[in-house]
């Protein structure tokens, strides 16, 4: 189980609007995740889902609104401090295919200035299951495991707050039960977990709590088990 | 400090990729040495006429080879949203550019060096006792080329028709530093070889001027 200190940080985004030209992908969206919640985003191809964890990342500057980190002692600091916290998983593996699977994790180390780098990418390449791959190219990786390093990556500097954008794809259904073995860890060490879904899987059995845009607006938020189950049934009947 | 460890490691990254694509080098030496061949066969210039023309010919082939090179350099980065874990990895964007326009720089730099023992066989330009000074004006022209073409390559990655784009907004950017650069060099290729200053100062100028730039401006080039 990927190893993470218990320091979970929360999200609070306000009146959050993203507009490319006449087109809105979100439209006055607030939500506030609390420090160690785990949330399921659902909804259909272009709801927003996808912008909504960019922007929370601080990927993608909002054209109006508000993104703060929370913490116990309340609010702070916007973009910079959320690319400064957050782990993020996109639809794409943001890996380099040159590179062998330990010089991806080495590199991104180095960037982020991981304390004890070495030991922390051997002990993520072992958990992620890669330990034998560590030194082939990601480019003869198949698309799992590719997904699985992409994971390893977003996890190097022990996040409290996860974004996971699809992070099933591309993983088979024991890919799919590892990575839910590994999110329910990081969850019960107290790390805030904002996915995307697609329909009720391992992952969404996780979640205590599923919000559902529709047209870029938050249409559900809900904590109830009944609610939440139809939430993420909603998502997959689509 | 955390400028220059992110910078040396993305740098590494830079080297390492090329050294095992070796997509851009490769694409610029043959691209330079096609021009510069191509044109000996076709005109067969006199030592008098090479003097005269060859800076022209050598700075425009370095400058449409750089316009290729420099295409792909955010454009691959784009496929794995590779650039997306970049920024969300650095805590200052300019540390992204400094390594690009780094390797860019030393890519140019080495296919030009390349160049001028082909350029002094086939135009009967010996240019051996001048090499320090040249090393000099063809480094100020190529970070010149990289520094503006690096920035614009961030530019016309998210751009549509992104393979004309760079062109288009690259070429008459780089005038001043391309008259700059063919005077300094033509004044190195005379009969009576000389270093001027003014030129070299211009191309210097030209550098500062468009680092100090992506270094104020960077961040905004690369959001979505």
């Amino acid at each position: 189980m990927v190893s993470l200190k218990a320091h979970g940080t929360g999200i609070r985004l306000e009146n959050i609007e993203k507009r490319y030209g006449s087109i809105y992908a979100l439209k006055q969206v607030s939500l506030e995740i609390a420090s160690g919640e785990c949330v399921a985003l659902a909804g259909r191809n272009g709801s927003g889902k996808t912008t909504l964890l960019r922007i929370a990342a601080g990927l993608v500057k909002p054209t109006s609104g508000r993104v703060e980190l929370l913490d116990a002692q309340g609010a702070h600091g916007p973009r910079n401090g959320t690319r400064a916290a957050a782990g993020f998983v996109g639809h794409a593996t943001m890996l380099y295919e040159e590179l062998t699977a330990e010089e991806n994790l080495r590199l991104f180390a180095r960037l982020l200035a991981v304390p004890d780098a070495n030991i922390r990418i051997a002990r993520l390449l072992r958990e992620v299951g890669l330990e034998e791959r560590r030194g082939s190219q990601v480019r003869t990786f198949s698309r799992g495991m590719r997904q699985r390093l992409a994971i390893a990556r977003a996890l190097l500097r022990e996040p409290g707050l996860l974004l996971l954008d699809e992070p099933a794809t591309g993983l088979d259904p024991s890919g799919t039960q590892w990575l839910a073995g590994q999110l329910r860890g990081l969850r019960d060490a107290g790390c805030t977990i904002v996915m995307s879904l697609h329909g009720e899987s391992a992952l969404s059995e996780l979640a205590g709590r599923a919000v559902r845009l529709e047209r870029g607006k938050v249409a559900a938020d809900t904590r109830e088990g009944a609610d939440l189950s139809a939430i993420l049934a909603f998502s997959d009947a689509r | 400090m955390n400028l220059l460890a992110n910078t040396s490691a993305l740098l590494g990254k830079e080297l390492r990729t090329e050294f095992r694509s070796r997509e851009l080098l490769t694409t610029t030496i043959v691209f330079v040495l096609l021009v510069v061949v191509l044109f000996s066969f076709t005109f067969d210039p006199s030592a008098t006429e090479s003097r005269r023309f060859g800076p022209g010919l050598l700075w425009l082939a370095f400058l449409f080879a750089a316009s290729l090179m420099l295409q792909s350099c955010f454009l691959r980065e784009q496929n794995n949203d590779t650039l997306g874990a970049l920024r969300l990895a650095v805590a200052d964007p300019f540390a992204i550019f400094l390594a690009k326009l780094s390797a860019n720089t030393l890519f140019l730099f080495l296919t030009e060096l390349l160049m001028i023992p082909v350029f002094t066989v086939l135009y009967n330009v010996p240019l051996l006792a001048v090499l320090p000074q040249l090393a000099l004006v063809l480094f100020l022209g190529s970070f010149g080329l990289a520094v503006t073409g690096t920035a614009l390559s961030a530019v016309s990655a998210q751009a549509r028709m992104r393979e004309l784009m760079l062109p288009l907004l690259l070429l008459p950017l780089l005038t001043p530093l391309l008259i700059a650069s063919t005077e300094a060099t033509a004044a190195l290729f005379d009969v009576k070889p000389a270093l001027r200053w003014d030129w070299v100062a211009i191309l210097a100028a030209f550098d500062v001027v468009f680092l100090t730039a992506v270094w104020l401006f960077g961040e905004y080039l690369l959001e979505e």
